[in-house]
C-alpha cells in the first residue's frame, strides 16, 4: 500500500499526552485507502481553511428515510477514496451498555463494509460509523441487523432517544431512564425511521437534576428526574463530613441557590419548601444527603442548539410526573403525541418545537395541546417567564 | 455539464450525484419509470404511484419546492407507511426523484 500523505498540520494534533483522532485515522489508513484520502483532504482543508465536504446528499437504505447522512468530497478526482464517505447513525443501547462481543461485531462489520472509523458516541448519542460508499449501505444495514443493531434517526424525525446511565449504576436516579428510553425507542420506530415532522425532535432522559446527558440544552423534550418530598438527610453523616474538614457553611450552605439551608456547626437544617432540587448539596455530601423518596420526573420542552435560530433551553411543561408504570407512561405518550399533532400541523419547515412555541406564544400552545397553565411552568426555578411583576408589587408582598 | 447522466429516447439527462434530475423540465413519464427499479420499485408503476408522483409534480411546479411530508400524506391519502411501501427509499429519495424534482433540501 502506498505511503501516507504528508500532513504537517494534522501532525500537530498528535502532540501531547492525549488521544488523537489523527493517530487513529493514520492507523486506519495503513489498510484503508479511504482513510488515506481522508487525511489528505483534511490536511488540505486545514491549509486552505475551507471544508471540502459537499453539503446535503440524500442517501439511505430501503424502508428508512433517516439514519444515513450523505457525504461527498468536492475533490473526488484528487481524493477518490472519499468521493462517497457517508455516515451511518446506529441506535445505541440505553445507557450505552455493550458486551465486548457486540462492540467487536460492530467493528468487524465496519472494517468489512466501511472505513473502520467509528465515533463512540456522537452528540446525538448514537454510535457513528464514519465513511462508506453508496453501494455498501444496504450490505452494512443487513450486517448490522444480523447482529441485532438498527439504524438511528436523522433529518426531520424522532432522533434516537438517549438517556443517562440512570438506576443501572447511579443512586440518584429518580426514575428508570433506561426503561423510558427503550420504550420510547420501541414505540416510536415509525417516527424514528420515517421522517415526517417539520424538523428534528429529540428526547433525552436524565435521572436527576445533575442532567448528565445535558437534556435541558440538547433535546426538544427533556425528561429530568426529581422528587417532591424532602431531601433524605443523615445527620451523623453530615457531622462526619464536617469533622473531616468539609466547610459546610461556605461550600454547601453558601452555594445553595435556594438559600434554604442553615448550618449551626452541629446540625444542618433544610427548608425543603424553598429547595430548588438543584442537587448541589447532595453532590457535595453524597453520603449524607439523597434525593427524597417520592420520585418522578419534570418534563421540559423546547431546547435546541443554535443552528437555524439562536440556542434555547427547555422550559418546564409538567412540573412533576410519576413514570413508574404503564399507565404513567401512557400519559406521557399522550402528551407527546398531542404536541406532535399541533407542531406537525402548524409548524413551519425546519422550525423546532421550541421556536414554534416562541412564534405562536406559550398560552396558545398550551391551549392547543390541552394543558392548563400552572405557575410551575418556568424557565428557571422561582422565575416565571410568563408572568410579569412590577417592582412595586414585589415590595408590597414582602411587607 | 454533469458527470452523471441518464439516456432516455436518445436524450441525455443530467443527474446530480444522488441521481436526481438536474432539470425538472426534462421530466416525462418514461423518466419516472426508468428511475423506479433503482429505487427498489419492481415492475410497472401503479396508479397509486402515479397519484403520489402527480401530486408532487403539481405542487412543485406551483411552489418551486417539495411539500412537507405531512401534507403529502394528507393530500394523497397515503399514510407514511404506505408511502414507504410504494417508494421503499422514501418520499424524498424515492418519490421526489421519480417525480423529477431536484434533490429536496431539508423538507420531505
Ligand atoms: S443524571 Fe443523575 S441519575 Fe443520571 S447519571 Fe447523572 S447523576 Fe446519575
Ligand atoms: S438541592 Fe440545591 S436548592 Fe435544594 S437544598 Fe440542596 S443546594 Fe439548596
Amino acid at each position: 500500500m502506498a505511503e501516507l500523505p504528508a500532513t504537517p498540520l494534522l501532525d500537530d494534533l498528535e502532540k501531547g499526552p492525549w488521544p488523537s483522532f489523527v493517530t487513529e485515522i493514520k492507523n486506519a489508513a495503513l489498510h484503508k485507502d479511504s482513510c488515506k484520502d481522508l487525511l489528505g483532504q483534511l490536511e488540505r482543508s486545514y491549509r486552505e481553511k475551507i471544508g471540502h465536504w459537499k453539503h446535503g446528499g440524500i442517501v439511505g437504505v430501503l424502508g428508512y428515510g433517516g439514519g444515513v447522512i450523505g457525504r461527498y468530497s468536492d475533490l473526488p478526482k484528487e481524493f477518490p477514496g472519499i468521493a462517497h464517505f457517508h455516515t451511518l447513525r446506529i441506535n445505541q443501547p440505553s445507557g450505552w451498555f455493550y458486551t465486548s462481543k457486540a462492540l467487536r461485531d460492530i467493528c468487524d462489520l465496519w472494517e468489512e463494509h466501511g472505513s473502520g472509523l467509528t465515533n463512540m458516541h456522537g452528540s446525538t448519542g448514537d454510535i457513528i460509523l464514519l465513511g462508506t460508499t453508496t453501494d455498501e449501505l444496504e450490505p452494512t444495514f443487513k450486517a448490522l441487523t444480523d447482529v441485532g443493531f438498527d439504524i438511528g434517526g436523522s433529518g426531520s424525525d424522532v432522533r434516537t432517544p438517549s438517556c443517562c446511565v440512570g438506576p443501572a449504576r447511579c443512586e440518584w436516579a429518580c426514575y428508570d431512564t433506561l426503561k423510558v428510553c427503550y420504550q420510547l425507542t420501541m414505540d416510536y420506530q415509525d417516527e424514528i425511521h420515517r421522517p415526517m415532522f417539520p424538523y428534528k425532535f429529540k428526547f433525552k432522559m436524565s435521572g436527576c437534576p445533575n442532567d448528565c446527558v445535558a437534556s435541558i440544552a440538547r433535546s426538544d423534550m427533556s425528561i429530568i428526574g426529581t422528587w417532591r418530598d424532602d431531601i433524605q438527610q443523615d445527620d451523623a453523616a453530615v457531622k462526619e463530613y464536617a469533622d473531616k474538614g468539609l466547610n459546610i457553611q461556605r461550600d454547601v450552605v453558601g452555594n445553595c441557590p435556594g438559600q434554604c439551608m442553615e448550618w449551626d456547626g452541629e446540625k444542618l437544617t433544610i427548608d425543603n419548601d424553598l429547595c430548588r432540587r438543584c442537587m448541589h448539596c447532595i453532590n457535595a455530601m453524597p453520603k449524607a444527603l439523597a434525593p427524597g423518596k417520592d420520585r418522578g420526573a419534570t418534563i421540559l420542552l423546547g431546547s435546541k442548539a443554535p443552528i437555524v435560530e439562536g440556542a434555547l433551553l427547555s422550559s418546564v411543561l409538567i412540573p412533576f410526573l410519576k413514570i413508574d408504570n404503564e399507565e404513567d407512561f401512557k400519559d406521557l405518550q399522550a402528551l407527546v403525541e398531542e404536541i406532535w399533532e399541533v407542531w406537525g400541523e402548524e409548524g413551519k419547515n425546519r422550525e423546532r418545537v421550541g421556536e414554534f412555541i416562541q412564534r405562536v406564544g406559550m398560552a396558545n400552545f398550551l391551549e392547543a395541546i390541552g394543558l392548563e397553565p400552572v405557575a410551575e411552568m418556568v424557565a428557571h426555578p422561582r422565575e416565571n417567564p410568563y408572568v410579569f411583576y412590577n417592582q412595586g408589587d414585589d415590595e408590597e408582598e414582602d411587607k | 455539464m454533469s458527470e452523471f447522466t441518464m439516456e432516455i429516447d436518445g436524450v441525455s439527462l443530467p443527474l446530480d450525484e444522488d441521481g436526481f434530475l438536474q432539470e425538472p423540465d426534462l421530466w416525462n413519464e418514461k423518466v419516472a419509470q426508468a428511475f423506479a427499479a433503482p429505487e427498489g420499485i419492481e415492475g410497472e408503476l401503479t396508479e397509486e404511484h402515479w397519484n403520489v408522483i402527480n401530486y408532487l409534480r403539481e405542487y412543485y411546479l406551483k411552489n418551486q419546492i417539495a411539500p412537507m411530508i405531512r401534507r403529502l400524506c394528507k393530500e394523497t391519502g397515503c399514510n407514511i407507511k404506505k408511502i414507504y411501501e410504494l417508494f421503499p427509499s422514501g418520499p424524498a429519495k424515492g418519490a421526489c426523484k421519480l417525480a423529477g424534482l431536484p434533490k429536496p433540501t431539508g423538507c420531505v
